[in-house]
């Protein structure tokens, strides 16, 4: 009796690991494919409770509602780079379709991914890449093209200064890639006769912190009195420099403004720069629409797994109510065009 | 010591029969044998820890930098192999490597009497900032011949499964069958009274602190093996998933009673719910909510069930004294 009663805990786990065991013998499997012969399309965000993918989601939903998929969303507590693998095992065994995910490793989740698309399902990144290892995943969907966003850019900046006199760029570090990449192309464009009247003076970086970024903008003011416009195409760098125009009363209709004062546009969310907008230290600013990203992302997931696209460069991926989106290397598809915010749309965004 | 810790161990195996009936209720993709015992590999790990953190809670110590050494041991033996050391070096470079690690937690604690829970405290932000250190921002890729032991097994279960059964078994018998077992639930039960009664302490604090370096070790082979990279942030919080299953499991915070059974069926529990509920597709946020009530609840049930035996041991006891004859 005593060694029994020791015996019964173990005889209680076998028991549990037997309770699984006749699913495959009265030959119930799970169903391959969902209820109602829709497609099931899933989306893991980085984390949960951030806005910016909540406007990703609102894509996806739009592209449900269009092309007629069953749509569920799915994210991690936390961001750290194995957070989402739980999940995408349990999206496998769901048996979806298409997994839309913004990864939060580029390297971490290739085996899950691997497993998942064996068992035939389409693997799309949204709004970041499988960097290096983009044999892992069918498509990426990622925000804007550097040249849409360069020229974008510098066209706002050219508009707010009627496309005359000086302007700097505060940007993020010196080698943060994409920085570098934009502001290579606003400086291409600068060289058409539209900008000939339009000087860029400098480029500084406040290294995508608050102080740094404010340091840098009050010497802008200090060293170019004559300074019309600062273009600061990162969020950190653009908040900042709100702060300083708006303490120093240089901004166009500030107390301190000389003539027309310094006009300030860049890249940001629209939560991030409300406040400064409403004051009107900045007039107007620009970013990619995360929901281009999830709609476009629906969309080609379920067209690529009924087949009515193969990922091969040069092609062209039709989606209803867009432009046609030009497929370029290594399977990335690129959203646009660039949002702009002002006073008469902002109210309209919550990310 | 038996006697009163079954009923503690049967609790969460109870939990799990019902979990299992629940969700193969709540999604017609749940209850597939196949699936649930190739997902169980993702909690291999943390088992092997909390195979460990039993020991050291039973001796009355807490060992907060468990996820911090598997993360540390991960990174490095990943960078040695990528390095192409030889295979069967870096493997023991890993074990013992882990075991030097949670030798210096025990060290600290028991010869400075340093509280444990401050020294692991300390090591798990010193052990994740080396991580960091070595590895920076970038992960390191482990050669294809080394990844996917979770992809390989006997008879259908994948290898980290029956490495941590084997594991479980051997615990258990440690801790209930031999002399270092009642000794480690001596510490922890009363530690001067351990130490007049002429057991080395000391010894068997560093030992169940070495142990958890060793699982630890063994932890960070089964994960890198299973991602095929390692990131200066692999297992960071898992420190916390570990205490809660071997507290769910029935070992007392307090030390001096536990059972490697009852953490085998806690993290059998934990397993189910949580695969329950990432292939029901439940939001991360009530995810969070149900397994701290578990917690919660298998606090209260345990504490319920102690009361219980107690107040029946009492009333037995004064059923022995009412019967003793009047002077």
């Amino acid at each position: 009796m005593k060694t029994m009663k020791k015996l019964l805990p173990w005889i209680v786990i076998v028991i549990a690991a037997a309770g699984c065991s006749p699913v495959n013998s009265n030959g119930t499997k799970p169903a391959d494919s969902s209820s109602n012969g829709n497609l099931k399309v899933v989306y893991i965000a980085k984390s949960s409770g951030n806005p910016y993918f909540t406007q990703i989601e609102n894509g996806f939903k739009k592209a449900a509602s269009q092309m007629g998929f069953e749509y569920s969303s799915q994210s991690p507590a936390t961001a750290d780079a194995t957070s989402q693998l739980e999940i995408i095992k349990g999206q496998i065994q769901r048996g979806v379709d298409v997994i839309a995910i913004s990864p939060n490793s580029p390297d971490a989740l290739d085996q899950v991914l691997d497993e998942a698309r064996r068992k035939g399902i389409v693997v799309i990144c949204v709004d970041d890449d499988l960097v290096g290892n983009e044999t892992h995943r069918d498509a990426a969907v990622l925000p804007c093209d550097v040249t849409v966003v360069g020229d974008s850019q510098i066209d706002l900046m050219g508009k707010l200064m009627n496309y005359t006199g000086d302007f700097a760029i505060l940007s993020a570090t010196t080698d943060a890639p994409n920085q570098n990449a934009w502001i290579a192309e606003m400086k291409k464009q600068l060289a058409l006769p539209k900008f000939a009247n339009m000087h860029l003076v400098t480029t500084v970086y406040g290294d995508d912190e608050s102080q740094k970024s404010a340091t840098e903008t009050e010497a802008l003011i200090a060293k170019y009195p004559h300074l019309g416009g600062i273009l600061s195409p990162t969020s950190v760098g653009l908040a900042a420099a709100a702060q300083v125009l708006d303490d120093e009363g240089v901004y166009p209709g500030g107390d301190h403004a000389s003539k027309s004062g310094i006009q300030l546009t860049g890249l940001s969310t629209p939560n991030q720069m409300k406040k400064p907008l409403e004051k009107g230290v900045v007039s107007s600013f620009q970013l990619w629409d995360p929901a281009d990203s999830g709609y476009l992302a629906g969309c080609l997931g379920v067209l690529i797994k009924e087949k009515k696209v193969t990922i091969t460069t040069g092609a062209s991926v039709a989606v209803p109510g867009g432009n046609p989106t030009k497929v370029e290397d290594k399977g990335v598809l690129f959203t646009g065009p660039m949002l702009t915010f002002d006073k008469s749309n902002i109210s309209k965004y919550n990310f | 010591m038996g006697g009163g810790d079954l009923k503690r161990d049967y609790i969460p195996g109870i939990l799990a029969l019902l979990a299992l009936a629940f969700f193969s209720r709540l999604s017609p993709h749940f209850l597939d044998w196949h699936f649930l015992v190739t997902n169980s590999t993702v909690y291999m790990e943390e088992g092997l820890l909390a195979l460990a953190m039993t020991f050291v809670i039973i001796a009355g110590q807490i060992d907060l930098s468990v996820a911090s050494m598997m993360g540390l041991v991960a990174c490095l033996t990943a960078k040695l192999i990528s390095g192409g050391a030889n295979l069967f070096l870096a493997i023991l470079f890993a074990v013992v490597f882990g075991i030097l690690l949670g030798t210096f937690n025990g060290v600290l604690v028991s010869k400075l009497k340093l509280p444990s829970f401050l020294v692991t405290l300390g090591t798990l932000a010193t052990y994740r900032g080396l991580c960091q250190a070595i590895l920076g921002p970038t992960s390191v890729a482990l050669p294809s011949t080394f990844i996917g032991i979770d992809k390989v097994g006997i008879g259908g279960i994948p290898d980290p499964v029956i490495l941590f059964i084997v594991l479980a078994i051997g615990s258990s018998l440690l801790l209930r069958r031999t002399v270092l077992g009642r000794w480690v639930i001596a510490t922890g039960a009363n530690e001067s009274a351990a130490r007049y009664s002429g057991i080395p302490v000391d010894r068997v604090t560093i030992l169940t602190f070495a142990g958890a370096g060793l699982m630890a070790g063994i932890g960070a082979l089964l994960m890198i093996s299973r991602l095929g990279v390692a990131h200066y942030d692999l297992a960071s919080g898992l420190e916390l998933d570990v205490i809660t299953v071997v507290v769910v499991g029935g070992t007392s915070i307090a030390g001096g009673q536990g059972s490697i059974v009852g953490t085998v069926l806690s993290l059998l529990l934990i397993d189910v719910i949580k695969t329950g509920m990432d292939v029901a597709n439940i939001k991360i946020e009530y995810q969070l909510t149900v397994v701290g009530m578990l917690l919660i609840l298998a606090v209260l049930t345990m504490n319920g069930a102690d009361f219980y035996t107690n107040l029946r041991k009492n009333v037995s006891l004064r059923q022995v004294t009412t019967e003793e004859p009047q002077l």
